[in-house]
């Protein structure tokens, strides 16, 4: 089991869960069934052709997935990947 | 690349017998000392945005003895600014931040050389805006101000102390400095319009911005200084509900269009245009054209003549404790599609927000799924306080 954290802004797409206890291999089918297990998430990460937004990233423990594997990045038992999108308040 | 620039120490201001006693628990830090103290005399910080974040940034960079302080910012302090923007009081609601923000500083600082910008931040100033400082501090509410500043950042060589906030998450950075990365290599692409709410409607813990504005100010101080590490690398995630403090990594991206190894971005940009916002308005502007509407006045009208009308209030359970129209219904925004079977198609329905927006999108699901006769009220709630119910709280 790995722990995914999900952000404050998308927490209402994820009936309001801070992090989901998820039993997956790779950062993709983390995200895969995070979103099959919350149909809402979807569009929020994941654009029309199924990739991930560039406004979201994705980090296992504390390294960018688009700087290791992408999708395929191995996650393993104990890890936590983050789900950072950007968010712009300021006043 | 991107340091502050290290102006040999002969060549720094000297200290005043006043200011060496007013910095005396500085110049005891051996990290800061007199020489260190004379640079920070000798800085020259831009600080964009006087509000939440602008709020300890402006007080702490003028207390700490920063020379000279650009603040840009054409809001005025309304008084639900007040909550957290503590550089502005109640006698300062209606006066520009920036005149409110100068005076809170030079309080603290007579000494501090204070350059007010009354003015919007664009593609076409914010080059010459930027040129005479050293490190550019964003404490700014908007994706489009955050691209040009990192963008102007990165064309003019300076360090950007970053720091966003959204309800009670926060996160902090320095971009651009030495061989470090700039926002761009963290998020190549701002997310489409209305997707990210802000802190206006999504809001904000009033403490929030202290801790994340604070980060900005001390990364600054270390910038002048020359000192300790920096944020550099790594973006810093706070979250004070759980008060947890996280780090991860960031690297250049060598393909950044701004700042990578081969950049196409060479001069500042339309961010607005980047930002997809007048792309957005026209569709806005094309839906309301499909969309009925009405407004409180005319609402209130066909509630008194006792027509049979639906009230559909569409925003979250916290906010119908606030304030609420005697008679509506709750259904948050992000549960209309499912609870849609509590509503009858046929009804005539007027959905309500608190300005306008989520009731707006709550129409568009419910025209999709079959209701015809589905009515948005303007100007949400607020509006209908302003010209119906002045009883009823604005939030």
């Amino acid at each position: 089991m790995a722990k995914i954290l999900i952000p404050t802004p998308l927490r209402q797409y994820a009936g309001g869960a801070d992090s989901v206890d998820i039993s997956a291999s790779t950062a993709g089918e983390m995200l895969t069934k995070l979103t099959d297990a919350y149909p809402d998430l979807k569009k929020q990460i994941f654009n029309d052709e199924g990739k991930l937004r560039s406004f979201v990233n994705v980090y296992v423990n504390d390294d960018d997935i688009r700087y290791l594997d992408r999708n395929d990045t191995v996650v393993k038992d104990g890890d936590t990947v983050s789900i950072v999108p950007s968010i712009a308040g300021g006043i | 690349m991107a340091a502050a620039p290290q102006v040999p120490a002969s060549s720094l201001p000297e200290l005043t017998n006043e200011e060496i006693l007013r910095y005396s628990r500085h110049l005891i830090l051996p990290e800061v000392g007199m020489e260190g103290q004379r640079r920070l005399k000798n800085a020259k910080v831009l600080m964009i945005g006087t509000g939440g974040l602008g709020a300890p940034l402006g007080l702490y960079l003028a207390a700490a003895g920063v020379g000279r302080i650009g603040l840009v910012d054409f809001d005025v302090v309304d008084v639900t600014n007040l909550q957290r923007q503590v550089i502005h009081g109640t006698k300062d609601v209606g006066r520009l931040k920036i005149d409110s923000a100068a005076d809170s500083m030079q309080d603290i600082n007579p000494a501090l050389q204070i350059d007010k910008y009354n003015v919007p931040l664009t593609s076409a100033n914010a080059l010459e805006l930027f040129k005479d400082y050293d490190v550019i501090v964003d404490g700014t509410d908007n994706f489009p101000t955050r691209y040009l500043v990192n963008d102007a950042c990165v064309l003019l060589d300076k360090p950007n102390a970053y720091g966003s906030i959204f309800r009670f998450e926060g996160q902090a950075t320095v971009f651009h400095h030495e061989d470090g990365p700039c926002y761009r290599c963290l998020y190549p692409e701002p997310p489409p319009p209305g997707l990210v709410p802000s802190c206006a409607e999504g809001g904000v813990l009033g403490i929030l911005p202290a801790v994340i504005g604070s980060i900005q100010a001390t990364e600054t101080v270390k910038l002048i200084l020359g000192k300790g590490t920096t944020l550099s690398g790594r973006l810093m995630l706070y979250d004070a509900l759980n008060m947890k403090f996280r780090e991860l990594k960031l690297r250049r991206n060598p393909e950044c269009p701004v700042c990578g190894d081969n950049p196409t971005v060479k001069e500042l940009i339309d961010y607005q245009e980047f930002c997809g916002i007048p792309q957005q308005a026209a569709a806005e502007a094309e839906e309301q054209g499909r969309m009925s509407e009405i407004t409180p006045l005319e609402l209130k009208v066909r509630m008194d003549r006792g027509d049979d009308i639906f009230i559909l209030d569409v925003r979250e359970p916290h906010e119908y404790d606030i304030a609420k129209i005697q008679g509506s219904a709750l259904i948050p925004l992000g549960q209309v599609a499912q609870r849609v079977d509590e509503l009858d198609s046929t009804a005539d329905i007027i959905v309500h927000c608190k300005m306008g927006g989520r009731s707006a999108k709550a129409q568009g699901i419910l025209k999709e799924m079959g209701f015809s006769r589905v009515t948005n009220l303007t100007g949400g709630i607020l509006r209908w306080s302003d010209d119906v119910d002045p009883s009823i709280p604005k939030y």
